[in-house]
């Protein structure tokens, strides 16, 4: 009998008894020869303690620049959108940059818990959790910004197909914008289902250590009334695996058709057939950027040294590595192609790109996005959680002004050079962008303080790989 | 109506997979095991047969798909038919993208509340029965003592092989 999942031998039906696994074979996915009711008591205890000085400064910071982002906002709803830098030629800018920045951001926590659950990597189980927690917040930041780009956010809700008194008159479906809308609130719910129902065990488990009292009976609601049958489990892997395979296709069409939102126009730079692979490279190479930023703060205030080890942050690094070539590859392929087209618009796009007045965002995008990762290749910085902790933020900032490129270079300069204009942003724009990092990590630092930020059950079903049969557990 | 049961409660999850085979083999009927995560190759040991969610999840799917390529054909050709850019009314590859994302919506919702069903699991809802530490580290083994001639004796035999923590007869009413 062989798993499902990892595909390896786990029951020996001839003698009747379960197969440990071989160690050596792997490495240890968690450190410290930890037993079952440590990993309970290390993740939960957290949960218990009063909140430290260094979240409440944390929590306080965040906070404030969350006020930021909301009176940025409040003065644009109020005012109209002529508040940011937009004019006549521009758009679309930050807020467009911000909304496919974040949703990119989103998508790591996908290929995290989906991908490589379907990869059968071990190693996912210690990060799964946050991962999934930061797509959640990555959706709700990026969800934000089409709805107050309509200027009118009261009246969003124009973009669902519903019976209404003009004639009713339903949404164009075949237009990209539409495709986007149903994408993004499919993409939520399901990453909020899928988050939620790997909570369930947790949930039963902090229920079961809390005494008495609002708590555990808050935890008992969420819990839905589990207790580890072996019946309930096994559908609970069966759907835990139909979810996975799900959501796979799900962030790849995300990505993919938030990339249509530019390709399917006919402006020099984003009408091309490349822009789908090359936003879902983009997005996983951004996106585990910042799991990689938060990992790396969270192991250390939380002391999960041994749950999030350097093996797990080598990994991350690695699919840094690997993305970052493609998204390289991609910036090359954009440049022959334009090259090769032999169309004079398209040509000069990148030529402006590289050269014209935003020639600087071009060239932070590039150094931060293709020259960056290249220091992953030595194993001595991979090991390094300073080195790590600082490429990682350059990586974000480089695959902000990706977006930033993307869209800037395009509309300022498009066909008729008299209908070519500049775009400055203005303080509400700059306000909106950072109060949009406030909401994320307002709402990461409340996660962190209230829900468990590693899937106990799950980092228990690995614990022993890599171990001695007998050691440990 | 009561019944009596036999919990038996192991430390790790192979004794656990080898106990619940030896008791199927010897013929006990195994009411369930209570474990803190999803010990692979229990299922197995315990013969319980493979769920059907697969067949729901599918189900779903479809019903998404096609009732949303059907919505959207309806409006846009039927309902209210607007011309946009000369594109044909009935613009199938336009509606893909929409009809793929309703798709995996209904097949992942869909599945979850079977699931969720099935298990009669519910927010609020009490759980049956807790034994021991099944949540934290405990594998618990419930056997049913379904006539006078269950022996605890020849169970405790039974699992000689196995590291037995403890074992306890209970009796539940239903």
């Amino acid at each position: 009998m062989h798993d499902v999942v990892t595909g390896e031998k786990v029951f020996d039906a001839s003698a009747g008894r379960a197969v440990p696994p071989q160690p050596g074979l792997r490495k240890p996915v968690i450190l410290g020869n930890k037993t079952y009711r440590d990993v309970t008591s290390d993740i939960c205890s957290q949960l218990d303690q009063k909140a430290s000085l260094s979240w409440w400064a944390a929590f306080l910071v965040s906070l404030t620049v969350l006020a930021v982002g909301a009176l940025s906002v409040g003065y644009q709803v109020l005012t109209g959108v002529g508040v940011w830098g937009l004019n006549n030629t521009v758009g679309w800018a930050f807020d467009i940059t911000n909304f496919v920045f974040w949703i990119g951001i989103g998508h790591a926590g996908t290929l995290i818990s989906a991908i490589l659950f379907l990869f059968r990597q071990k190693w996912r189980t210690s990060v799964n959790r946050s991962a999934e927690a930061m797509t959640i917040f990555a959706v709700i930041c990026a969800g934000i910004f089409p709805i107050i780009h309509t200027g009118r956010p009261w009246l969003a809700f124009w973009l669902l197909p519903y019976p209404n008194f003009r004639g009713p008159l339903w949404v164009n479906f075949r237009s990209p914008l539409v495709w986007d809308m149903f994408a993004i609130s499919c993409y939520f719910t399901i990453s909020a289902v899928f988050w939620f129902v790997g909570l369930i065990p947790d949930f039963a488990t902090l229920r079961d250590r809390t005494a008495p009292g609002i708590r555990k009976r808050i935890y008992a609601f969420l819990s839905l009334g589990w207790n580890g049958s072996n019946r309930t489990w096994h559908r609970y892997e069966k759907v835990y695996l139909l979810l996975a395979g799900l959501a796979t296709p799900l962030v790849i069409s995300v990505h993919t058709i938030v990339s249509w939102d530019f390709a399917t126009s006919v402006i020099p730079g984003w009408h091309t057939t490349i822009l789908p692979p090359y936003f879902v490279a983009g997005a996983v190479f951004s996106g585990f950027a910042m799991v990689l930023t938060l990992m790396l703060i969270v192991r250390r205030v939380m002391r999960l040294e041994e749950y999030i080890t350097p093996h797990h942050i080598e990994q991350m690094c690695t699919i840094i590595l690997a993305t970052g070539g493609m998204v390289a590859l991609a910036y090359a392929t954009e440049l022959f192609v334009a090259y090769y087209s032999g169309n004079p618009y398209e040509r000069f796009a990148f030529v402006n790109r590289a050269l014209g007045p935003y020639a600087w965002t071009y060239w932070i995008m590039i150094s931060c996005n293709v020259l960056v990762p290249q220091f992953f290749w030595f194993k001595r910085v991979r090991a390094n959680v300073a080195a790590v902790f600082a490429l990682s933020i350059f990586i974000n900032i480089g695959m902000w002004f990706e977006r930033y490129v993307i869209i800037m270079t395009s509309l300022t300069r498009d066909y008729i050079p008299a209908g070519w204009s500049g775009f400055t942003p203005t303080l509400v724009d700059l306000g909106t962008l950072v109060g949009s990092f406030g909401l994320f990590f307002t709402l990461f630092l409340l996660f962190a303080r209230f829900l468990p930020m590693v899937a106990i059950g799950e980092v228990k079903g690995v614990l022993r790989y890599g171990r001695s049969v007998n050691g440990g557990a | 109506m009561s019944r009596r049961i036999l919990v038996n409660v192991f430390g790790s999850e192979e004794d656990i997979v080898g106990a619940a085979a030896r008791a199927r083999e010897g013929g006990y009927t195994i009411l369930d095991a209570y474990t803190p995560f999803a010990v692979h190759g229990l299922d197995v040991a315990m013969g319980i047969r493979p769920t059907r969610l697969a067949y729901v999840c599918l189900a779903f799917g479809l019903t998404g798909a096609i009732a949303k390529l059907g919505f959207q054909i309806w409006t846009s050709a039927w309902d209210w038919p607007v011309n946009v850019g000369g594109k044909p009314l009935v613009s199938i590859p336009a509606f893909v993208p929409v009809t793929f994302e309703v798709m995996v919506l209904f097949a992942g919702v869909g599945t979850v509340l079977a699931f969720l069903l099935r298990s009669r699991l519910f927010p609020g809802a009490a759980p049956k029965a807790t034994y021991f530490r099944a949540t934290d580290d405990q594998f618990v083994l419930v056997l049913e003592e379904r006539d006078a001639s269950f022996d605890v004796r020849n169970v405790e035999a039974l699992f000689r092989p196995f590291k037995l923590l403890h074992l306890e007869e209970q009796i539940v009413r239903e």
